[in-house]
C-alpha cells in the first residue's frame, strides 16, 4: 500500500482552513458563518496532529484537546447568541445585525 | 442529482466499511484525539447546531447587499491564500516521508493523560474554569427566553 505524504495532510489542511475564510467571509447567515468558524479550527487541528506524527511529540495531541475544549465552549454560548439574536431580530442575516453600527 | 448524491455517499460508506475489514491497524495513532474528536463533534457540537437550525426554521440566506470589494477581491485573494499556503509546505517537505499506520505511538490514552496532568497541568485548570464560564454563559442566555 504506497504511503500518504505529509506534504498532503498539511495541503488538505490548507484547502479546508481557506475554505472555512471563504465561508465566514462570503456567506451571509450567522449560522453558516459558525460552522465556518468550527472548519477553521479543525484544519489546524489536522496541521496539529500531522506535525504531532512528524516531530514524533504527543504535545500536538494536547493542543487539539484544548482547541476542541474551545470550540466545544465557543459552540454552546455562540448558539445560544444566535438563538437570542433571531429571538429579538426574526433575522439570521449578518447584515441586518448592524445596531452597532454608526 | 438526487441519483448522484446517493452514489456518491454510497460509495463512500462502502469503501469505509471495507477499511474497516481489511484494515489490520484498526487505529493509526491518534487514539484518544480520534475518540474525542468524533465524542465532541459528532455528540455535541453537530447536535447542537442540529437543534439550533431546526428550531430556527431558517430559510434560504438572502443574495443581497455584497461588497463590490468583496465580489471583486475576494476570490483571488483566497486563492492566492491556498496558492502560498501550498508552496511553503511544498517547500519546506518537497519529498517528505509517507504517513504509515504506527508510525507514532504516543497518541495513546496513557501518554496525553500523563502530558496533561504534569506538562500541561495550569492549561488544563484555566480549560476547565473557561468551560465552567461557559456553561454559566449559555444558562444565563438561555434563563432569559424563560420569563
Amino acid at each position: 500500500m504506497t504511503q500518504v505524504p505529509i506534504s498532503w495532510f498539511l495541503t488538505l489542511s490548507a484547502v479546508l482552513f481557506v475554505l472555512g475564510v471563504a465561508g465566514f467571509i462570503f456567506r451571509r447567515s450567522i449560522i453558516t458563518m459558525f460552522m465556518s468558524i468550527e472548519l477553521m479550527l479543525n484544519a489546524v487541528n489536522l496541521t496539529f496532529i500531522t506535525f504531532s506524527y512528524e516531530l514524533k511529540q504527543v504535545d500536538g495531541h494536547l493542543f487539539v484537546f484544548f482547541v476542541m475544549v474551545v470550540a466545544a465552549a465557543e459552540a454552546a454560548v455562540g448558539l445560544a447568541i444566535i438563538l437570542d439574536v433571531f429571538k429579538n431580530r426574526k433575522t439570521l442575516n449578518i447584515d441586518e445585525v448592524d445596531s452597532m453600527k454608526n | 442529482m438526487d441519483v448522484t448524491i446517493f452514489l456518491i455517499f454510497a460509495i463512500i460508506a462502502v469503501l469505509a466499511a471495507i477499511n474497516v475489514v481489511v484494515q489490520t491497524h484498526p487505529i493509526a495513532s491518534a487514539e484518544f484525539i480520534a475518540a474525542a474528536q468524533v465524542i465532541v463533534y459528532a455528540g455535541a457540537v453537530m447536535v447542537l447546531f442540529v437543534f439550533v437550525i431546526m428550531l430556527l426554521n431558517a430559510g434560504a440566506e438572502a443574495r443581497r447587499g455584497r461588497s463590490f470589494m468583496a465580489s471583486l477581491l475576494g476570490a483571488p485573494v483566497l486563492i492566492a491564500l491556498l496558492a502560498l499556503l501550498a508552496w511553503f509546505v511544498e517547500r519546506i517537505y518537497p519529498e517528505s516521508m509517507g504517513v504509515h499506520f504506527g508510525g507514532f505511538t504516543g497518541g495513546s490514552p496513557q501518554a496525553i493523560g500523563r502530558a496533561l496532568f504534569t506538562t500541561y497541568l495550569l492549561p488544563f485548570e484555566i480549560t476547565s474554569i473557561l468551560v465552567l464560564i461557559a456553561i454559566l454563559g449559555a444558562v444565563v442566555l438561555a434563563l432569559k427566553e424563560m420569563d
